[in-house]
């Protein structure tokens, strides 16, 4: 007996899955743009291949990252995919071993206890039944606690949950099912034929009193049916992450990466997204402004399924912190981007640079204050100060007719104005003559870093100052200050600078570290990223920024941004200070003032 | 007509009673804080684009508020979304959303082909 009419759920299920993700692959391998597809070639047949294999078992099947987020969480993932995966594979083989081909029906290592109800055929069966009924009770605690999760999510580590369409509550319900009626089915047989081991054994036996030879069968469809179901919905759902991810961590291991416009790795990104929800404990609009519906994980969501709206795409401080947390690694700063690009004339010029000076004397530096240091003048103070102090010669790029970066128009989705700013800029920095480009705005400092190709190394203001001090050409006195370090998001996530700024603080003073910094910096809530909130919901984020950031009660607050200083210095609480600043006033063997 | 020695130049005649003040009401109900501009120049002042262009955030606002859009989307396109009149705006303006509203709002209508 190997074959039922209960499979039938079961396989049509499984090929209407295969043919639909089938196509989607194919339709999206196809629409890779050109920098994809070159990196693809490149690295297809090299290392990366391995280590992406080995990254697809660390987080597709026991997934690290949910771990690091949370120990239950990560159990409660694990079990589920790695637990369930098992079942699949030490099903297959348990059927090997008892119908001896590895090519037989495919189904047979699903619903291996039903057909296989001679269970001393062959001597392996106590140790396979103990395996599959360990696996079983796995994957049911796993299901058991995603169950939990729903009724207090904060147990499993998070405080906010998704709130799903109705396709996933279909494929999540279907999914639960599947392990307790699997346990049930195999529980009946077992009943009947003996083939059961500890879990599905005992189980059955509970079961002797009700009428088991009539409810076998039904059990044993409900399950294949709740496959079937699974399987349909699972390329129109949130599951469809599971094939996804695979695909995705393979590309991005060859080296692809999110380009400017949408592209087919974009719809594998978009569909890599599992509405885990990890993202909206992480985002600041949720925790300190209670604006719920924007989260990356609703953004993906309306994209994916197209009917994104401008609110959604606009209201995004792209401060990352999403991007950190997340633990399929998706670019969702970059796909926000993306969404927000607006129509331009080709071919038109957008600005005039009658008044856009070019260098003339012979400097070692080119000077790049930003336009948002300007409204914070002591920075810029501070940094002839540093400069003079440490006898560097410098232009100051944009002391009076400066041009904008361009990382603000690129932001919002002007990609030729952003371009055109890009290239007049470039222009004047390599005509300058000078060895390297500091920058005092790490939005600038990104955007040089990121959207320019210089010909010169590019140095933040904080990093420059490490190095100066590491050169001897700086030196610092130290003081009794307490400090604390807020981490701007442009430098920090964006640009992973984390090191230089404290190592020069040290010097200075007594750095306590807050709880929230680093990779998990908060956003000052004066993101030029985002148009669609207004001063109102700025200084709710600020403020929550604030509280975590003093509760030390230091002296200063130290940032490394002229618009983090800037929004919190509206604040009044406590002294801000850029590190420009900082070490200007506390440089030690200063030259004599000549005057 | 008697002559004064000067004359009023018919096209220079802003009346604000037949002026269409429609795409401002839509602007209004996209980013509220525009009703709070006092037109006090501060943003004007600092503006970065102002460096290199013609551009000045007070002057197109005031057009668009007057309802006289002809070559106001040129204007528009000028600004850089550096930001610093954001910061500096005495009311709480979110100016750059002014400015990126009204050239969505211009740009839909001339994709409609609708005459302003």
């Amino acid at each position: 007996m190997n074959f039922d009419p209960l499979v039938i759920p079961f396989l049509a299920g499984t090929f209407f899955l295969l043919i639909v993700i089938s196509v989607k692959y194919f339709n999206w391998i196809h629409k890779l743009d050109a920098n994809q597809v070159a990196a693809i070639r490149k690295n297809i047949f090299s290392i990366h291949t391995i280590k992406a294999i080995n990254e697809i078992f660390h987080e597709s099947l026991l997934h690290r990252k949910i771990y690091r987020k949370n120990r239950l969480l990560g159990y409660m993932h694990m079990s589920l995919a790695f637990g369930w995966f098992l079942m699949i594979v030490v099903g297959k083989i348990e059927s090997l071993f008892y119908y001896g081909s590895f090519y037989d029906r495919p189904w047979l290592g699903i619903f291996f206890k039903y057909f296989a109800r001679t269970p001393h055929h062959y001597f392996m069966i106590i140790p396979f039944s103990f395996i599959m009924d360990l696996l079983l009770l796995v994957t049911l605690s796993g299901v058991v606690l995603a169950i939990f999760k729903r009724i207090r999510s904060r147990s499993l580590g998070i405080k906010k949950t998704t709130n799903h369409i109705l396709l996933d509550r279909i494929a999540l319900t279907s999914l639960w099912w599947i392990f307790p009626l699997r346990l049930l089915a195999e529980s009946t047989t077992a009943q009947l034929t003996g083939n059961g081991s500890f879990l599905t054994g005992t189980v059955g036996m509970l079961m002797a009193h009700l009428p088991v030879e009539h409810i076998e069968l039904p059990l044993w469809w409900a399950y294949s049916i709740c496959i079937g179901v699974f399987f349909i919905a699972m390329p129109f759902s949130r599951y469809m992450h599971i094939p996804t991810e695979i695909v995705l961590i393979l590309l991005r291991n060859w080296g692809a990466r999110e380009g400017e416009q949408h592209s087919g790795y974009t719809d594998i990104q978009l569909n890599t997204c599992s509405r885990c929800g990890i993202c909206i404990d992480a985002c600041p609009l949720d925790f300190a402004a209670q604006i719920n519906t924007v989260q990356p994980v609703y953004f993906i969501r309306d994209t994916r399924y197209n009917h994104l709206t401008q609110e959604v795409a606009d209201n995004c401080l792209l401060c990352g912190r999403c991007v950190e947390a997340c633990p399929v690694g998706l670019e969702l700063t970059a796909i926000r981007q993306q969404v927000r690009q607006k129509a331009e004339t080709p071919g038109k010029h957008y600005f005039e640079y009658n008044k856009a000076r070019e260098n003339t004397k012979k400097v070692d530096i080119v000077y790049f204050a930003g336009c948002m240091s300007h409204l914070t003048p002591s920075i810029i103070i501070s940094m002839k100060e540093i400069f003079k102090q440490a006898g560097i010669s410098y232009w100051f790029m944009d002391e009076e007719k400066g041009l904008c970066c361009g990382r603000p128009l690129r932001q919002q989705g002007y990609l030729q104005q952003s371009k055109e700013l890009v290239l007049k800029n470039t222009q004047l920095i390599h005509s300058s003559g000078a060895k390297m480009l500091v920058t005092s705005c790490p939005i600038c400092y990104h955007s040089f870093k990121e959207e320019y190709s210089l010909d010169i190394p590019v140095m933040h203001h904080s990093e420059y100052i490490d190095m100066l001090m590491n050169e001897k050409k700086l030196d610092l006195a130290p003081s009794d200050l307490e400090m604390v370090y807020h981490d701007p998001c442009e430098l920090g996530r964006n640009c992973g600078m984390y090191d230089s700024p404290r190592h020069v603080l040290n010097k200075i003073g007594h750095l306590t570290p807050v709880e929230s910094e680093k990779e998990k910096s908060l956003c000052c809530g004066g993101s030029i990223s985002n148009m669609a909130i207004e001063y109102d919901v700025q200084s709710k984020i600020r403020n929550n920024a604030l509280e975590v950031l003093t509760a030390s009660q230091p002296d200063v607050l130290v940032t490394a941004c002229p618009l983090c200083k800037k929004t919190f210095g509206q604040n009044g609480k406590v002294k801000v200070m850029d590190i420009a600043e900082i070490v200007a006033g506390n440089i030690k063997n200063r030259f004599p003032q000549i005057i | 007509m008697k002559d004064w020695g000067y004359k009023i130049s018919i096209p220079r005649i802003i009346d604000l009673d037949r002026s269409d003040t429609s795409l401002y009401k839509q602007l209004v109900s996209k980013v509220p804080s525009a009703m709070k501009c006092i037109m006090c120049g501060a943003c004007s002042a600092t503006c970065t684009a102002s460096n290199h262009t013609t551009f000045s955030f007070r002057h197109c606002h005031i057009l668009f508020k007057r309802g006289q859009y002809s070559r106001l989307s040129d204007e528009l396109d000028k600004c850089m979304l550096c930001g610093k009149c954001n910061l500096v705006c005495t009311q709480g303006v979110n100016t750059r959303a002014v400015i990126s509203t009204m050239r969505l709002i211009l740009s839909d209508m001339n994709n409609r082909n609708i005459a302003l």
